[in-house]
Protein backbone atom coordinates (compact mmCIF):
# COMPACT_ATOMS: atom_id res chain seq x y z
CA UNK A 1 0.00 0.00 0.00
CA UNK A 2 1.52 3.69 -0.76
CA UNK A 3 1.55 6.14 1.99
CA UNK A 4 -1.21 8.45 2.03
CA UNK A 5 0.97 11.29 1.62
CA UNK A 6 3.41 11.44 0.12
CA UNK A 7 6.11 14.52 -0.92
CA UNK A 8 8.41 14.40 -3.12
CA UNK A 9 11.39 17.27 -4.30
CA UNK A 10 9.04 20.33 -2.65
CA UNK A 11 10.52 23.79 -2.97
CA UNK A 12 8.30 26.86 -1.92
CA UNK A 13 9.02 30.72 -0.19
CA UNK A 14 8.57 33.97 -0.27
CA UNK A 15 8.22 36.86 -3.05
CA UNK A 16 12.42 35.62 -3.91
CA UNK A 17 13.58 33.82 -0.86
CA UNK A 18 13.60 30.05 -1.21
CA UNK A 19 12.16 28.47 1.95
CA UNK A 20 11.69 24.95 1.55
CA UNK A 21 14.70 23.40 -0.32
CA UNK A 22 13.55 20.09 -1.77
CA UNK A 23 11.41 18.42 1.10
CA UNK A 24 10.66 14.40 0.38
CA UNK A 25 8.06 13.14 3.27
CA UNK A 26 5.76 10.18 3.63
CA UNK A 27 2.94 9.64 5.60
CA UNK A 28 1.35 6.42 6.23
CA UNK A 29 -2.59 5.78 6.96
CA UNK A 30 -2.78 6.62 11.00
CA UNK A 31 0.19 7.66 11.53
CA UNK A 32 1.97 10.17 13.77
CA UNK A 33 5.07 12.00 12.20
CA UNK A 34 6.88 14.91 14.72
CA UNK A 35 7.85 17.44 12.69
CA UNK A 36 10.94 18.86 14.92
CA UNK A 37 13.71 21.52 14.15
CA UNK A 38 15.13 24.87 15.29
CA UNK A 39 12.91 28.56 14.71
CA UNK A 40 13.52 29.16 11.09
CA UNK A 41 13.79 25.82 9.46
CA UNK A 42 10.77 26.24 7.25
CA UNK A 43 8.40 23.77 9.59
CA UNK A 44 5.50 26.40 9.15
CA UNK A 45 6.36 27.25 5.65
CA UNK A 46 6.33 23.03 4.61
CA UNK A 47 2.65 23.31 6.66
CA UNK A 48 1.63 26.05 4.77
CA UNK A 49 2.72 25.44 1.49
CA UNK A 50 1.12 21.81 1.69
CA UNK A 51 -2.22 23.77 2.59
CA UNK A 52 -1.66 25.70 -0.75
CA UNK A 53 -1.60 28.67 1.41
CA UNK A 54 2.29 29.17 0.21
CA UNK A 55 2.61 28.36 -3.39
CA UNK A 56 5.06 25.44 -4.76
CA UNK A 57 7.47 26.51 -6.84
CA UNK A 58 8.80 22.84 -7.26
CA UNK A 59 8.05 19.43 -6.13
CA UNK A 60 5.07 17.41 -5.91
CA UNK A 61 2.74 16.31 -3.27
CA UNK A 62 0.12 13.36 -3.93
CA UNK A 63 -2.98 12.53 -1.68
CA UNK A 64 -4.00 8.84 -2.06
CA UNK A 65 -1.88 8.72 -5.05
CA UNK A 66 -3.41 11.75 -6.71
CA UNK A 67 -1.76 14.83 -7.23
CA UNK A 68 -2.97 17.62 -4.54
CA UNK A 69 -4.22 20.70 -5.78
CA UNK A 70 -2.95 24.00 -5.21
CA UNK A 71 -5.81 26.38 -4.57
CA UNK A 72 -6.14 26.44 -0.67
CA UNK A 73 -9.74 25.71 -0.78
CA UNK A 74 -9.61 22.38 -3.17
CA UNK A 75 -6.52 21.40 -0.71
CA UNK A 76 -9.11 21.24 2.08
CA UNK A 77 -12.24 19.61 0.03
CA UNK A 78 -9.57 17.10 -0.98
CA UNK A 79 -9.07 15.71 3.05
CA UNK A 80 -6.70 18.42 4.54
CA UNK A 81 -6.97 20.12 7.35
CA UNK A 82 -4.54 22.76 9.03
CA UNK A 83 -4.67 23.83 12.59
CA UNK A 84 -1.79 26.84 11.82
CA UNK A 85 0.92 28.17 13.89
CA UNK A 86 -0.82 30.93 15.93
CA UNK A 87 -4.35 29.37 15.83
CA UNK A 88 -5.60 32.34 13.42
CA UNK A 89 -8.93 32.32 14.23
CA UNK A 90 -11.45 34.80 13.46
CA UNK A 91 -11.70 36.88 16.69
CA UNK A 92 -15.23 38.21 16.36
CA UNK A 93 -16.83 35.67 15.06
CA UNK A 94 -18.23 33.50 17.97
CA UNK A 95 -17.60 29.65 18.84
CA UNK A 96 -20.83 28.16 17.21
CA UNK A 97 -20.18 30.38 14.24
CA UNK A 98 -16.83 29.17 13.86
CA UNK A 99 -18.18 25.25 13.83
CA UNK A 100 -21.49 26.12 11.69
CA UNK A 101 -19.03 27.53 8.73
CA UNK A 102 -16.28 24.92 9.63
CA UNK A 103 -18.38 21.88 9.35
CA UNK A 104 -18.52 20.12 5.78
CA UNK A 105 -18.98 16.29 4.60
CA UNK A 106 -20.23 13.85 6.34
CA UNK A 107 -17.80 11.80 8.61
CA UNK A 108 -17.71 11.26 11.97
CA UNK A 109 -17.24 15.16 12.61
CA UNK A 110 -20.04 17.06 13.37
CA UNK A 111 -20.49 20.40 15.70
CA UNK A 112 -22.27 17.97 18.76
CA UNK A 113 -19.66 15.11 18.25
CA UNK A 114 -16.71 17.90 18.47
CA UNK A 115 -17.53 19.33 21.66
CA UNK A 116 -18.64 16.32 23.52
CA UNK A 117 -14.29 15.78 22.84
CA UNK A 118 -14.27 19.79 23.65
CA UNK A 119 -16.66 19.96 26.41
CA UNK A 120 -14.78 23.15 27.86
CA UNK A 121 -16.22 24.84 24.23
CA UNK A 122 -19.63 23.94 24.94
CA UNK A 123 -20.12 26.20 27.60
CA UNK A 124 -18.33 29.41 25.48
CA UNK A 125 -20.76 28.75 22.48
CA UNK A 126 -21.63 32.26 21.70
CA UNK A 127 -18.29 34.12 23.07
CA UNK A 128 -16.51 35.60 20.43
CA UNK A 129 -13.20 33.87 19.92
CA UNK A 130 -11.34 36.89 20.81
CA UNK A 131 -12.65 36.11 24.73
CA UNK A 132 -11.80 33.00 24.78
CA UNK A 133 -8.19 31.78 27.00
CA UNK A 134 -5.53 30.43 24.64
CA UNK A 135 -6.18 26.88 25.74
CA UNK A 136 -10.06 27.25 24.44
CA UNK A 137 -8.72 29.26 21.50
CA UNK A 138 -6.66 26.05 20.56
CA UNK A 139 -9.44 23.68 20.98
CA UNK A 140 -11.63 25.76 18.60
CA UNK A 141 -9.07 25.71 16.34
CA UNK A 142 -8.43 21.82 16.40
CA UNK A 143 -12.47 21.94 16.30
CA UNK A 144 -12.45 23.77 12.85
CA UNK A 145 -9.99 21.54 11.35
CA UNK A 146 -11.97 18.63 12.44
CA UNK A 147 -14.89 19.84 11.21
CA UNK A 148 -13.83 19.63 7.78
CA UNK A 149 -13.78 15.93 8.22
CA UNK A 150 -10.29 15.64 7.11
CA UNK A 151 -7.79 12.51 5.78
CA UNK A 152 -4.82 13.97 7.24
CA UNK A 153 -4.08 16.92 9.85
CA UNK A 154 -1.56 19.08 10.05
CA UNK A 155 -0.96 20.84 13.51
CA UNK A 156 1.51 23.49 13.83
CA UNK A 157 3.03 23.92 17.23
CA UNK A 158 -0.46 23.54 18.81
CA UNK A 159 0.81 23.40 22.75
CA UNK A 160 2.46 27.14 22.38
CA UNK A 161 2.39 28.41 25.27
CA UNK A 162 -0.75 26.66 27.08
CA UNK A 163 -1.18 24.81 30.16
CA UNK A 164 -0.09 20.93 30.99
CA UNK A 165 -4.22 20.31 31.42
CA UNK A 166 -4.67 21.45 27.90
CA UNK A 167 -1.71 20.04 26.43
CA UNK A 168 -3.39 16.38 27.50
CA UNK A 169 -6.47 17.37 25.58
CA UNK A 170 -4.20 17.68 22.47
CA UNK A 171 -2.50 14.82 23.10
CA UNK A 172 -5.77 12.83 22.82
CA UNK A 173 -7.21 14.24 20.10
CA UNK A 174 -4.13 13.35 18.05
CA UNK A 175 -4.57 10.02 19.38
CA UNK A 176 -8.26 9.58 18.44
CA UNK A 177 -7.73 10.89 15.26
CA UNK A 178 -4.62 8.62 14.50
CA UNK A 179 -6.77 5.37 15.52
CA UNK A 180 -9.37 6.35 12.78
CA UNK A 181 -6.70 6.08 10.55
CA UNK A 182 -5.88 10.16 10.17
CA UNK A 183 -2.45 10.81 10.08
CA UNK A 184 -1.03 13.73 11.75
CA UNK A 185 1.71 15.79 10.98
CA UNK A 186 2.96 17.69 14.15
CA UNK A 187 5.05 20.49 14.32
CA UNK A 188 6.09 21.04 17.71
CA UNK A 189 8.72 22.17 20.56
CA UNK A 190 7.22 20.79 23.11
CA UNK A 191 9.42 16.93 22.54
CA UNK A 192 7.16 15.29 25.60
CA UNK A 193 4.04 15.68 23.30
CA UNK A 194 5.79 14.88 20.16
CA UNK A 195 6.92 11.74 21.83
CA UNK A 196 4.14 10.76 23.45
CA UNK A 197 1.68 11.29 20.17
CA UNK A 198 3.75 10.38 17.31
CA UNK A 199 5.38 7.13 16.55
CA UNK A 200 8.11 8.93 13.91
CA UNK A 201 9.99 11.91 14.59
CA UNK A 202 11.66 13.82 11.41
CA UNK A 203 13.96 16.73 12.06
CA UNK A 204 14.35 19.63 10.02
CA UNK A 205 17.15 22.28 8.92
CA UNK A 206 17.05 24.93 6.48
CA UNK A 207 14.43 23.91 3.95
CA UNK A 208 15.32 19.81 3.94
CA UNK A 209 14.69 16.97 6.26
CA UNK A 210 17.83 15.86 7.58
CA UNK A 211 16.45 13.04 10.27
CA UNK A 212 14.17 10.81 10.13
CA UNK A 213 13.64 7.94 13.02
CA UNK A 214 11.01 5.78 15.09
CA UNK A 215 10.32 7.93 17.98
CA UNK A 216 11.92 5.20 20.31
CA UNK A 217 15.50 4.85 18.24
CA UNK A 218 15.17 9.36 18.28
CA UNK A 219 14.87 8.83 22.30
CA UNK A 220 17.62 6.33 22.48
CA UNK A 221 20.29 8.95 20.70
CA UNK A 222 20.43 11.90 22.46
CA UNK A 223 23.71 13.05 20.74
CA UNK A 224 21.63 13.45 17.24
CA UNK A 225 18.90 15.12 19.39
CA UNK A 226 21.33 17.97 21.25
CA UNK A 227 23.20 18.00 17.96
CA UNK A 228 20.07 18.70 15.81
CA UNK A 229 18.11 21.21 17.83
CA UNK A 230 20.42 22.30 20.34
CA UNK A 231 18.69 20.12 23.55
CA UNK A 232 19.76 17.56 25.83
CA UNK B 1 -29.07 72.94 23.73
CA UNK B 2 -32.66 73.01 22.77
CA UNK B 3 -32.50 76.93 21.78
CA UNK B 4 -29.60 75.47 19.16
CA UNK B 5 -31.69 72.35 18.38
CA UNK B 6 -34.66 74.24 17.13
CA UNK B 7 -32.19 76.64 14.90
CA UNK B 8 -30.31 73.56 13.41
CA UNK B 9 -32.71 70.52 13.57
CA UNK B 10 -33.17 70.92 9.60
CA UNK B 11 -29.59 70.92 9.32
CA UNK B 12 -29.43 67.39 11.60
CA UNK B 13 -32.23 65.91 9.68
CA UNK B 14 -30.74 66.59 6.51
CA UNK B 15 -27.46 64.91 8.01
CA UNK B 16 -29.29 61.94 8.66
CA UNK B 17 -30.42 61.88 5.69
CA UNK B 18 -27.36 62.33 4.19
CA UNK B 19 -25.93 60.13 6.70
CA UNK B 20 -28.29 56.88 5.48
CA UNK B 21 -27.71 57.51 1.91
CA UNK B 22 -23.65 57.49 3.12
CA UNK B 23 -23.91 53.77 4.51
CA UNK B 24 -25.73 52.17 1.78
CA UNK B 25 -22.45 53.88 -0.67
CA UNK B 26 -20.18 53.05 2.07
CA UNK B 27 -20.89 49.88 3.25
CA UNK B 28 -19.56 47.80 0.52
CA UNK B 29 -16.40 49.86 -0.28
CA UNK B 30 -15.51 48.93 3.32
CA UNK B 31 -16.27 45.58 3.09
CA UNK B 32 -15.10 45.23 -0.65
CA UNK B 33 -11.28 47.02 1.15
CA UNK B 34 -11.65 45.07 4.61
CA UNK B 35 -12.23 41.86 2.93
CA UNK B 36 -10.24 41.64 -0.30
CA UNK B 37 -8.06 44.40 0.22
CA UNK B 38 -9.16 46.04 -2.74
CA UNK B 39 -9.55 49.47 -2.78
CA UNK B 40 -12.10 49.97 -5.62
CA UNK B 41 -12.21 53.70 -6.36
CA UNK B 42 -15.09 53.19 -8.97
CA UNK B 43 -17.45 52.97 -6.14
CA UNK B 44 -18.20 56.53 -6.68
CA UNK B 45 -18.97 55.54 -10.86
CA UNK B 46 -21.34 53.14 -9.49
CA UNK B 47 -23.20 55.70 -7.70
CA UNK B 48 -23.25 58.19 -10.39
CA UNK B 49 -24.91 55.62 -13.26
CA UNK B 50 -27.75 54.99 -10.46
CA UNK B 51 -27.90 58.86 -10.69
CA UNK B 52 -27.69 59.22 -14.75
CA UNK B 53 -30.31 56.10 -14.85
CA UNK B 54 -32.57 57.98 -12.08
CA UNK B 55 -32.44 61.38 -14.31
CA UNK B 56 -32.88 59.39 -17.67
CA UNK B 57 -35.71 57.01 -16.28
CA UNK B 58 -37.16 58.90 -13.74
CA UNK B 59 -36.24 62.87 -14.81
CA UNK B 60 -38.09 65.51 -13.55
CA UNK B 61 -41.33 64.80 -13.92
CA UNK B 62 -41.95 61.64 -11.26
CA UNK B 63 -43.94 58.39 -11.12
CA UNK B 64 -44.10 55.88 -9.24
CA UNK B 65 -43.22 52.98 -11.46
CA UNK B 66 -40.41 55.16 -13.30
CA UNK B 67 -38.48 55.79 -9.70
CA UNK B 68 -39.04 52.11 -8.90
CA UNK B 69 -38.30 50.80 -12.87
CA UNK B 70 -35.43 53.16 -12.58
CA UNK B 71 -34.05 51.39 -8.88
CA UNK B 72 -34.22 48.02 -10.18
CA UNK B 73 -32.41 49.00 -13.19
CA UNK B 74 -29.49 51.00 -10.99
CA UNK B 75 -29.82 47.54 -8.91
CA UNK B 76 -29.06 44.82 -12.26
CA UNK B 77 -26.64 47.75 -13.67
CA UNK B 78 -24.92 47.58 -10.34
CA UNK B 79 -24.80 44.16 -9.85
CA UNK B 80 -23.27 43.70 -13.05
CA UNK B 81 -21.04 46.22 -12.79
CA UNK B 82 -19.74 44.61 -9.12
CA UNK B 83 -19.02 41.12 -10.79
CA UNK B 84 -17.03 43.15 -13.97
CA UNK B 85 -15.38 44.84 -11.82
CA UNK B 86 -14.81 41.66 -9.22
CA UNK B 87 -13.28 39.91 -12.67
CA UNK B 88 -11.14 43.54 -13.16
CA UNK B 89 -9.23 43.49 -9.94
CA UNK B 90 -8.62 39.69 -9.24
CA UNK B 91 -5.47 39.92 -10.99
CA UNK B 92 -4.46 42.27 -9.27
CA UNK B 93 -5.03 41.02 -5.45
CA UNK B 94 -1.77 40.58 -4.49
CA UNK B 95 -0.64 43.77 -5.74
CA UNK B 96 -0.08 47.11 -4.38
CA UNK B 97 -3.11 49.59 -3.72
CA UNK B 98 -1.62 51.95 -6.26
CA UNK B 99 -2.08 49.47 -9.00
CA UNK B 100 -5.73 48.79 -7.74
CA UNK B 101 -6.50 52.46 -7.62
CA UNK B 102 -5.11 53.45 -10.81
CA UNK B 103 -6.87 50.57 -12.80
CA UNK B 104 -10.37 51.59 -10.78
CA UNK B 105 -9.85 54.81 -11.17
CA UNK B 106 -9.58 54.68 -15.01
CA UNK B 107 -12.91 52.66 -14.87
CA UNK B 108 -14.41 55.52 -13.19
CA UNK B 109 -13.19 58.22 -15.82
CA UNK B 110 -14.20 55.87 -18.43
CA UNK B 111 -17.75 55.75 -17.13
CA UNK B 112 -18.18 59.11 -16.15
CA UNK B 113 -16.87 60.50 -20.04
CA UNK B 114 -19.33 57.80 -21.35
CA UNK B 115 -21.86 59.79 -19.43
CA UNK B 116 -20.95 63.35 -20.43
CA UNK B 117 -21.31 62.11 -24.12
CA UNK B 118 -24.98 60.51 -23.62
CA UNK B 119 -26.51 63.12 -21.27
CA UNK B 120 -24.08 66.05 -21.65
CA UNK B 121 -22.45 68.34 -18.45
CA UNK B 122 -25.56 70.37 -17.36
CA UNK B 123 -26.59 68.93 -14.01
CA UNK B 124 -29.93 67.03 -14.43
CA UNK B 125 -32.90 66.77 -12.27
CA UNK B 126 -34.46 63.92 -10.97
CA UNK B 127 -37.81 64.07 -9.12
CA UNK B 128 -39.45 62.49 -5.89
CA UNK B 129 -42.37 60.11 -6.62
CA UNK B 130 -45.96 61.34 -6.15
CA UNK B 131 -47.03 62.06 -2.89
CA UNK B 132 -43.13 62.59 -1.89
CA UNK B 133 -42.83 65.42 -3.68
CA UNK B 134 -44.34 67.66 -1.21
CA UNK B 135 -42.81 68.93 2.02
CA UNK B 136 -44.10 69.32 5.64
CA UNK B 137 -44.00 71.65 8.50
CA UNK B 138 -41.04 71.45 11.00
CA UNK B 139 -41.36 73.29 13.45
CA UNK B 140 -42.53 76.23 11.30
CA UNK B 141 -39.87 75.99 8.35
CA UNK B 142 -41.26 73.68 5.19
CA UNK B 143 -39.16 70.48 4.97
CA UNK B 144 -38.80 68.28 2.05
CA UNK B 145 -40.52 65.10 2.29
CA UNK B 146 -38.81 63.12 0.75
CA UNK B 147 -36.04 63.48 2.31
CA UNK B 148 -37.86 61.88 5.62
CA UNK B 149 -38.71 58.55 3.46
CA UNK B 150 -35.05 58.62 2.31
CA UNK B 151 -34.23 58.29 6.30
CA UNK B 152 -36.63 55.70 6.37
CA UNK B 153 -35.67 53.62 3.63
CA UNK B 154 -31.84 54.10 4.48
CA UNK B 155 -32.15 53.23 8.17
CA UNK B 156 -34.50 49.95 6.82
CA UNK B 157 -31.52 49.16 4.70
CA UNK B 158 -29.51 49.83 7.49
CA UNK B 159 -30.70 46.96 9.67
CA UNK B 160 -31.08 44.51 6.57
CA UNK B 161 -27.39 44.93 6.27
CA UNK B 162 -26.98 44.79 9.67
CA UNK B 163 -29.06 41.73 10.03
CA UNK B 164 -27.65 40.05 7.07
CA UNK B 165 -23.89 40.33 8.12
CA UNK B 166 -23.92 40.18 11.65
CA UNK B 167 -26.68 37.26 12.30
CA UNK B 168 -26.60 34.80 9.23
CA UNK B 169 -24.04 32.21 8.55
CA UNK B 170 -23.16 34.28 4.95
CA UNK B 171 -22.35 36.92 6.91
CA UNK B 172 -20.35 35.30 9.36
CA UNK B 173 -18.92 34.11 6.06
CA UNK B 174 -18.29 37.42 5.27
CA UNK B 175 -16.90 38.67 8.59
CA UNK B 176 -14.52 35.38 8.63
CA UNK B 177 -12.87 36.74 4.85
CA UNK B 178 -12.82 40.46 6.68
CA UNK B 179 -10.92 38.72 9.42
CA UNK B 180 -8.45 36.04 7.93
CA UNK B 181 -9.04 34.57 4.33
CA UNK B 182 -6.69 32.49 4.15
CA UNK B 183 -7.88 29.80 7.12
CA UNK B 184 -11.25 30.89 5.18
CA UNK B 185 -9.81 28.85 1.90
CA UNK B 186 -8.15 26.21 4.50
CA UNK B 187 -11.84 25.05 5.15
CA UNK B 188 -12.83 24.40 1.93
CA UNK B 189 -14.68 27.60 0.93
CA UNK B 190 -13.59 29.44 -2.35
CA UNK B 191 -12.63 33.27 -1.26
CA UNK B 192 -13.26 34.31 -5.06
CA UNK B 193 -17.27 33.61 -4.46
CA UNK B 194 -17.42 35.29 -1.37
CA UNK B 195 -15.55 38.55 -2.46
CA UNK B 196 -17.55 38.30 -6.01
CA UNK B 197 -20.96 38.35 -4.31
CA UNK B 198 -20.00 40.98 -1.70
CA UNK B 199 -18.57 43.04 -4.40
CA UNK B 200 -21.70 42.88 -6.60
CA UNK B 201 -23.38 43.67 -3.60
CA UNK B 202 -21.94 46.37 -2.36
CA UNK B 203 -21.98 47.57 -6.16
CA UNK B 204 -26.03 47.28 -6.80
CA UNK B 205 -26.65 49.13 -3.25
CA UNK B 206 -24.21 51.51 -4.46
CA UNK B 207 -26.12 52.32 -7.82
CA UNK B 208 -29.39 51.97 -5.92
CA UNK B 209 -28.10 54.82 -3.37
CA UNK B 210 -27.40 56.73 -6.90
CA UNK B 211 -30.92 56.89 -7.87
CA UNK B 212 -32.76 57.21 -4.18
CA UNK B 213 -30.30 60.33 -3.55
CA UNK B 214 -31.27 61.65 -7.02
CA UNK B 215 -34.01 63.82 -5.85
CA UNK B 216 -31.56 65.34 -3.14
CA UNK B 217 -28.37 65.02 -5.24
CA UNK B 218 -29.38 65.47 -9.14
CA UNK B 219 -27.16 64.17 -11.77
CA UNK B 220 -24.29 65.76 -12.60
CA UNK B 221 -20.35 65.32 -13.53
CA UNK B 222 -17.90 65.15 -10.39
CA UNK B 223 -20.77 63.81 -8.15
CA UNK B 224 -19.10 60.89 -8.35
CA UNK B 225 -15.76 62.13 -7.17
CA UNK B 226 -17.88 63.56 -3.89
CA UNK B 227 -20.10 60.77 -2.88
CA UNK B 228 -16.38 58.49 -3.33
CA UNK B 229 -14.35 60.82 -1.33
CA UNK B 230 -17.70 61.03 1.37
CA UNK B 231 -17.58 57.24 1.60
CA UNK B 232 -13.86 56.97 2.13
CA UNK B 233 -14.01 59.52 4.80
CA UNK B 234 -16.78 57.31 6.16
CA UNK B 235 -14.58 54.05 5.78
CA UNK B 236 -11.92 55.06 7.16
CA UNK B 237 -13.56 56.93 10.58
CA UNK B 238 -15.41 53.61 10.95
CA UNK B 239 -12.80 50.84 10.51
CA UNK B 240 -12.33 48.36 7.46
CA UNK B 241 -14.79 46.04 6.74
CA UNK B 242 -17.13 46.87 9.93
CA UNK B 243 -20.78 47.28 9.07
CA UNK B 244 -21.14 48.83 12.17
CA UNK B 245 -17.98 51.36 12.14
CA UNK B 246 -19.50 51.97 8.33
CA UNK B 247 -23.28 52.60 9.85
CA UNK B 248 -21.64 54.70 12.96
CA UNK B 249 -19.06 56.67 10.15
CA UNK B 250 -22.15 57.70 7.89
CA UNK B 251 -24.45 59.11 10.28
CA UNK B 252 -20.95 60.73 12.02
CA UNK B 253 -19.99 62.57 8.39
CA UNK B 254 -23.32 63.10 7.70
CA UNK B 255 -23.72 65.13 10.56
CA UNK B 256 -20.51 67.05 9.79
CA UNK B 257 -21.34 67.70 6.05
CA UNK B 258 -24.38 68.96 6.96
CA UNK B 259 -23.79 70.95 9.89
CA UNK B 260 -20.56 71.91 8.50
CA UNK B 261 -22.65 73.64 5.55
CA UNK B 262 -24.67 74.70 7.33
CA UNK B 263 -22.98 76.61 10.43
CA UNK B 264 -19.36 77.27 9.01
CA UNK B 265 -20.31 77.36 4.97
CA UNK B 266 -16.47 78.81 4.75
CA UNK B 267 -14.87 75.70 6.17
CA UNK B 268 -17.30 72.69 5.84
CA UNK B 269 -14.39 71.06 4.17
CA UNK B 270 -11.62 71.83 6.51
CA UNK B 271 -14.63 70.53 9.44
CA UNK B 272 -15.08 67.34 7.11
CA UNK B 273 -11.04 66.73 6.96
CA UNK B 274 -10.51 68.08 10.18
CA UNK B 275 -12.84 64.86 11.59
CA UNK B 276 -10.97 62.93 9.95
CA UNK B 277 -7.89 63.51 10.92
CA UNK B 278 -9.13 63.90 14.48
CA UNK B 279 -10.14 60.15 14.36
CA UNK B 280 -6.59 59.05 12.35
CA UNK B 281 -4.52 60.64 15.06
CA UNK B 282 -6.88 59.20 17.78
CA UNK B 283 -7.87 55.76 16.75
CA UNK B 284 -5.44 54.78 13.60
CA UNK B 285 -7.72 51.76 12.90
CA UNK B 286 -11.05 53.73 12.64
CA UNK B 287 -13.78 53.77 15.58
CA UNK B 288 -14.69 49.91 14.71
CA UNK B 289 -12.14 48.65 12.78
CA UNK B 290 -10.39 45.23 13.86
CA UNK B 291 -6.97 46.23 11.61
CA UNK B 292 -4.95 49.47 11.10
CA UNK B 293 -5.55 51.55 8.29
CA UNK B 294 -2.18 52.16 8.06
CA UNK B 295 -1.35 48.66 7.41
CA UNK B 296 -4.04 48.59 4.56
N1 LIG C 1 5.39 35.44 5.34
C1 LIG C 1 6.73 35.38 5.19
N2 LIG C 1 7.37 36.20 4.33
C2 LIG C 1 8.70 36.13 4.17
N3 LIG C 1 9.50 35.27 4.82
C3 LIG C 1 8.93 34.42 5.69
C4 LIG C 1 7.51 34.43 5.92
N4 LIG C 1 7.22 33.47 6.83
C5 LIG C 1 8.41 32.90 7.15
N5 LIG C 1 9.41 33.46 6.48
C6 LIG C 1 10.83 33.06 6.56
O1 LIG C 1 10.94 31.73 6.16
C7 LIG C 1 11.86 31.04 6.97
C8 LIG C 1 11.21 29.82 7.58
O2 LIG C 1 10.19 30.24 8.47
P1 LIG C 1 9.13 29.24 9.11
O3 LIG C 1 8.64 28.34 8.07
O4 LIG C 1 8.15 30.05 9.86
O5 LIG C 1 10.08 28.43 10.13
P2 LIG C 1 9.69 27.57 11.40
O6 LIG C 1 8.23 27.34 11.41
O7 LIG C 1 10.48 26.32 11.22
O8 LIG C 1 10.14 28.35 12.59
C9 LIG C 1 12.38 32.03 8.00
O9 LIG C 1 13.61 32.52 7.55
C10 LIG C 1 11.34 33.11 7.98
O10 LIG C 1 11.93 34.36 8.26
MG1 LIG D 1 6.81 27.88 12.78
Amino acid sequence: MTALLEVRALCAGYAGSQVLDGVDLDLERGSGLGLLGRNGAGKSTLVLTLMGLVPATSGTVRLDGAPLPRRPHLVARAGVAVVPQGRRLWPPLTVAEHLRLAHRGTGTWTPATVLDLLPQLAARRHQPAAHLSGGEQQMLAIARALLTNPRLVLLDEPSDGLAPAVVDTIAEVVLRLRAEGVPVLLVEQDLRLAFTVCDEIAVMERGTIVHRAATAAFRADPATAHRLLGVA
Amino acid sequence: MGDWLDANLVGVVNGFAIGFLLFIVAVGLSLVFGMMDVLNLAHGALFLTGAYVGAAVVGGDASWGGFLGALGLAAGLGLAGGVLLSALTEPLRRRSHLDQALLTLGVTLVVAELLVIAYGDDPLSVGAPPGLDGSVPVLGAAYPVYRLALIGVGALLAVAVFVLVERTDMGALIRATVADRDMVAAIGVDNRLVRVRVFAAGSMLAATAGVLGGPIYGARPGLDATILILALVVVVVGGLGSVRGALVGALLIGQVDSLGRSLLPDAAPFVLFGSLALVLVLRPQGLFGGRGVARA
